[in-house]
């Protein structure tokens, strides 16, 4: 966590706080409270900063989600070149709707919009890895390599 | 064309890499920065501001610490070009940003990438390990006692956060709420200091510049819009992918259906073109077929739309405009980061237009209802977000009027049907 302070000037410590909220969430799983405290008080700043700035942005997860995040992009390149089948496909295969997560906490379905994948529209993500140019049987590849 | 590890600092340098910051380094600062105003360069985030211009709002004498700024939050509908600099070309950013350093009088420059490009930065990060390690950043640059370096920073998911004030507040570990400006970022931005923020694209054209000289580069396009562009190509064509062109390339048709492939499915016509991005007007057949329509800002314009980021979306015969409008206006509701009135209030009113009508109640005034929605909105806030919500839907309903008729009926017609059952 230190090695993102060294970027900024020392009086700027905050600057650092969206770097460290990734690193909340990725030890944590979720923006907790713990978690929010605990930067709070590294940081310097008041609670209430940290969960200001932790709600503005859609990476930051404020409750506990599976341990696949599944980001299917509904943007319009993605839409246009087949994003609803593809959803409709994960959803029944998993048995949850957008924004549910199934029974084993294995999977998590969102619908998000464009993650800058356009050309190689359908797409999802899932942690960090893109998955592009999706096919059901591709979809189907990858569901199963989830360990 | 994909040069196979030209993200390594050897494969660049022997494609001629870091020879524009040696050069860069032997002129003084000023002349630097008369180059890019020579080429002619314009912003190529989408607001196409003249870089050399706004280069030359930084104050010499401000005695404050001066940032450069990378604006790598690529998040724009139909945009990719600039993840695919990131990936293939890390060192020509790197560069740029070193030449921009030296021009402005800066130490300290930040790439500010979107979350979701978390891959990059792996790459970036060792590009800028490879570049420190060569002398290329660090400390006495070259052996000429230039001191420059750069650091990585992530976004979290907000596409607000690609107007440049709104990416200062975010890298300071604020909401990416956009300033009120003037101030403008070249007298106070990042931490109240003097900032130049600029696109990935911008910054990468710069060592072209300094490497060709401006006045040549700007030869490669117009008079008002020197050089080439990139853009990001989506939808239903055969060949997608980013395609660099000359600004002021003749002509759109051509480029749809010769250099891109031509329509995905050869029985399917062309019905819309969004050139630039979502955030400009969506164009018609009628405005692009037949018309030599020229690829760069004044040729858009006078087509009736805009370079944008030039995020080049095509849509053939099989898609519905008026869903297609309002999967953009879901998606600016959900990105409208809130602060002003008449983004927050508009984006998600056009939402419930759009879902009344899908829902079975639309009513004939709708299209007129919509466009003074679009009215308020349009220059009323404190950045162009609401602009950028507002055109889709303007566009859509007086370009594509039938359209937007037959949705309107075919959706009121659906719902007594539905009472009838």
């Amino acid at each position: 966590m230190r090695s993102h302070l060294v970027k900024y000037p020392e009086e700027r410590k905050r600057s650092a706080l969206v770097p460290l909220l990734f690193i909340v969430q990725r030890e944590r799983g979720w923006i907790d409270n713990p978690g929010v405290n605990f930067l709070a008080k590294f940081l310097d700043i008041e609670v209430t900063d940290v969960w200001e700035t932790a709600t503005f942005y859609s990476m930051f997860n404020m409750h506990p989600i599976g341990r696949h995040h599944i980001q299917i992009c509904k943007t319009l390149s993605c839409k246009i070149m087949g994003e609803p089948d593809i959803t409709e496909h994960i959803c029944s295969k998993l048995g949850i709707k957008p924004g549910e997560t199934t029974e084993d906490g294995k999977f998590t379905v969102s619908l998000v919009e464009c993650l800058g994948s356009c050309g190689t529209a359908p797409m999802m993500q899932i942690g960090f890895d893109y998955h592009e140019d999706l096919t059901i049987e591709k979809v189907d590849k990858i569901l199963d390599e989830c360990g | 064309m994909h040069v196979a590890d030209g993200h390594t600092l050897k494969v660049y340098k022997d494609h001629g890499g870091y020879k524009a910051l040696e050069k860069a380094l032997k002129m003084e600062p000023a002349a630097v920065i008369d180059e890019v105003k020579k080429s002619a360069l314009r912003g190529r985030g989408g607001a196409g501001f003249p870089t050399g211009m706004k280069w030359s709002f930084v104050p010499k004498d401000n005695p404050k610490p001066k940032y450069i700024v990378c604006n790598a939050d690529e998040s724009e509908p139909g945009t990719f070009k600039d993840r695919y600099l990131l990936e293939r070309d890390p060192h020509a950013l790197i560069e740029g940003m070193a030449i921009a350093g030296w021009a402005l009088g800066s130490k300290t420059g930040y790439i500010y990438y979107r979350g979701e490009y978390r891959y990059l930065i792996d790459i970036m990060d060792r590009a800028l390990a490879e570049a420190r390690e060569a002398g290329m950043l660090g400390t006495n640059i070259l052996g000429t006692g230039f001191d420059f370096d750069l650091h990585t920073q992530t976004g979290a998911g907000a596409y607000i956060c690609g107007e440049e004030t709104a990416l200062l507040n975010s890298l300071e570990g604020l909401r990416g709420h956009p300033r009120m400006k003037p101030p403008f970022p070249a007298i106070a931005g990042l931490y109240a200091c003097p900032t130049v923020v600029n696109n990935v694209e911008t910054l990468t054209a710069v060592p072209q510049i300094i490497n060709m000289g401006g006045e040549v580069w700007q030869k490669l396009g117009t008079e008002k819009s020197g050089g080439t562009k990139l853009w990001s190509v989506s939808g239903h064509v055969k060949k997608p992918g980013v395609y660099e062109l000359p600004m002021g390339y003749a002509d759109m048709e051509k480029f749809i259906f010769e250099d891109c492939g031509g329509m995905l499915r050869d029985d399917k016509k062309l019905k819309a073109v969004i050139p630039g991005g979502s955030s400009v007007y969506i164009m018609n057949t009628g405005q692009i077929l037949g018309k030599n329509v020229t690829m760069d800002y004044e040729g858009l314009v006078a087509a009736g739309s805009m370079v944008g980021s030039g995020g080049f979306v095509v849509m053939d015969e099989t898609v519905d405009i008026m869903e297609s409008t309002k999967n953009l206006s879901e998606f600016y509701k959900h990105e409208s980061c809130g602060w002003c009135t008449p983004c927050r209030e508009g984006t998600d009113w056009l939402v419930k237009i759009f879902n009344r009508i899908a829902d079975g109640g639309g009513r004939p005034e709708d299209a007129q209802l919509m466009l003074d929605i679009c009215d308020n909105m349009e220059g009323k806030s404190f950045c162009p977000l609401a602009d950028a919500a507002a055109w889709p839907v303007q566009s859509a309903i007086r370009q594509f009027p039938d359209d937007f008729k037959e949705w309107l009926m075919k959706k009121t017609a659906a719902r007594e049907l539905a009472a009838n059952i």
